[in-house]
């Protein structure tokens, strides 16, 4: 299922931004994908990312993948409670799964992301 | 022959299809990694029970006059020491006392032994037996007669024991028995991969699906679940069993992966490796195989780089997030001087060293049952 006021990359992070101010997470389908998540590398608050950069990784038992910013911007949080429950990504991947919180610099870039309908139509090709 | 490209699959794929499984490319074989999820399997497994196809492994049958003494020959452990209905765990080994491959051997019959051997080393494996069998005793390749599957878990004797007669209470580990499951002929092995109690089950490859829907009916009440090849990775090294081509592989001897337990250098007339085996015992090991837990964040896997004093020492064989035990765990060589329970190390992961130390073997031991 895939939020409609939500904005998606091909790499299947989400993003939802409200006054410039941004939240990030994976996609159900990523979060399927991996399988368990049981662990997340979170980036520093105060690092600066561009458009496409890399900020952590999610690992599940069999499988470790990068996370892209959906967009540039400044770390302004990042979900702690991931340390110690990292299945949080699993069971509600687009609410209290969230992964890192950014002050989005440049709005424009998110009319460069797909919609919700063009993220399901990429899903549904196999999602690469 | 099989065709590049064309994955061999096991008598229960239509099985794995139908419970929605994620399949992999095993060795060949296309194989269920997971069901439901490999922490769910993993944790039904250690708390009741999970089934598991491994009809993918092979088998080598060694008969005939001399059967015996071609398995003293070519493996490591002591053949002699089984009775019928007796397996054994035990290697195949090159000269340099590094393993071919390692096996469960499984006596039949006086002049009958069943060695059961790594889906990936299959072919590899029976060409070495046939090409190094000694004396009158014959190699059948047998792979393709059996089809096989795992019960594991506290709760395998009680759901066995509802379809079949055999007297499992008094079946003691590596044992086996011939029997019947759901009214069909198997051979029940209380052998496994998990570090828990339970059941290896060969059958005829037709058999295979009516014995795999009963056995998954009548454990449903008691908490049953099919698992895949990646619970199995996660039970075997919480229970620190090596995996070839991981753990072991001919670069690493017997007594460096810490299997001198299966290495009977007193066996009458030695066996292929043992002259390399007896001169490193004399000699000392310069490394040996750890386990380890993660100290500081972070997962380690096979590959990655390991580092003492800032110097690469090896790599991880194995590494994991271990569902059981809660912890990041994994296994590595390291210099002897070094082994030591408690030593500190770094594992490299994506360019940082991150801490790690020696800890003692298994992560997990089975809690003794009180009866």
């Amino acid at each position: 299922m895939y939020p409609d006021n939500l904005k998606y990359t091909k790499d299947h992070e989400w993003i939802l931004v409200q006054n410039g101010a941004g939240t990030i997470g994976i996609t159900d389908f990523a979060q399927k994908e991996l399988g368990d998540v049981v662990f997340v590398e979170l980036p520093e608050i105060g690092r600066a990312l561009s458009q496409g950069e890399e900020f952590g990784t999610i690992e599940s038992v069999k499988a470790v993948s990068e996370l892209y910013s959906p967009v540039g911007g400044m770390v302004t949080a990042v979900n702690e409670a991931l340390r110690d429950h990292p299945e949080q990504v699993n069971k509600d991947p687009y609410d209290s799964g969230w992964i890192i919180k950014l002050s989005v610099s440049d709005a424009g870039q998110l009319s460069g992301l797909m919609d919700a309908a063009a993220y399901r139509e990429h899903v549904g090709t196999g999602g690469h | 022959m099989v065709q590049p490209g064309i994955l061999k699959k096991t008598p229960l794929h239509d099985r794995h299809v139908a419970l929605g499984a994620r399949l992999v490319d095993f060795a060949g074989w296309e194989m269920p990694v997971q069901y439901r999820g490999v922490i769910e399997e993993h944790l039904a497994v250690r708390m009741a029970a999970g089934l598991f196809d491994v009809s993918h492994m092979g088998e080598i049958l060694v008969h005939g006059p001399g059967a015996l003494g071609a398995v003293q020959h070519l493996a490591s452990n002591d053949a002699s020491r089984l009775a019928d209905g007796q397996a054994q765990y035990s290697a195949l080994l090159t000269p340099e006392g590094t393993p071919v491959d390692d096996i469960y051997v499984y006596r039949l019959a006086p002049e009958r032994f069943l060695l059961v051997v790594n889906a990936s080393n299959d072919d590899k494996d029976y060409a070495w037996v046939r090409d190094h069998i000694k004396g009158e005793a014959r190699a059948d390749h047998e792979s393709e007669r059996w089809a096989q599957m795992a019960l594991q878990g506290p709760k395998a004797e009680t759901i066995l024991s509802l379809l079949t007669s055999a007297s499992l209470g008094s079946l003691p580990r590596n044992g086996f028995v011939n029997s019947a499951i759901a009214g069909r002929d198997a051979m029940i092995a209380r052998t496994g991969y998990t570090g828990e109690d339970g059941f290896e089950i060969y059958c005829p490859p037709a058999s295979a699906g009516l014995i795999w829907d009963a056995l998954l009916e009548k454990g449903a009440a008691h908490g049953i679940e099919p698992a895949g090849l990646g619970a199995r990775d996660t039970l075997r090294l919480e229970a620190c069993l090596a995996l070839y081509g991981n753990d072991i592989d001919e670069s690493t001897t017997l007594l460096e992966a810490g299997l001198g337990f299966i290495v009977k250098l007193d066996k009458p007339g030695g066996f292929i490796g043992s002259g390399a085996l007896a001169r490193q015992k004399a000699e000392g090991l310069s490394r040996r195989l750890i386990g380890f837990e993660m100290v500081e964040r972070g997962i380690a896997r096979h590959g990655y780089p390991v580092e003492s004093d800032g110097v690469k020492v090896g790599q991880v064989t194995s590494g994991t997030y271990g569902p059981f035990v809660r912890r990041n765990i994994g296994m590595t060589y390291l210099p002897s001087a070094q082994a030591g329970e408690g030593s500190g190390f770094h594992v490299i992961i994506r360019g940082k060293p991150v801490a790690a130390r020696v800890t003692r073997m298994p992560f997990y031991k089975r809690p003794r049952q009180s009866s």
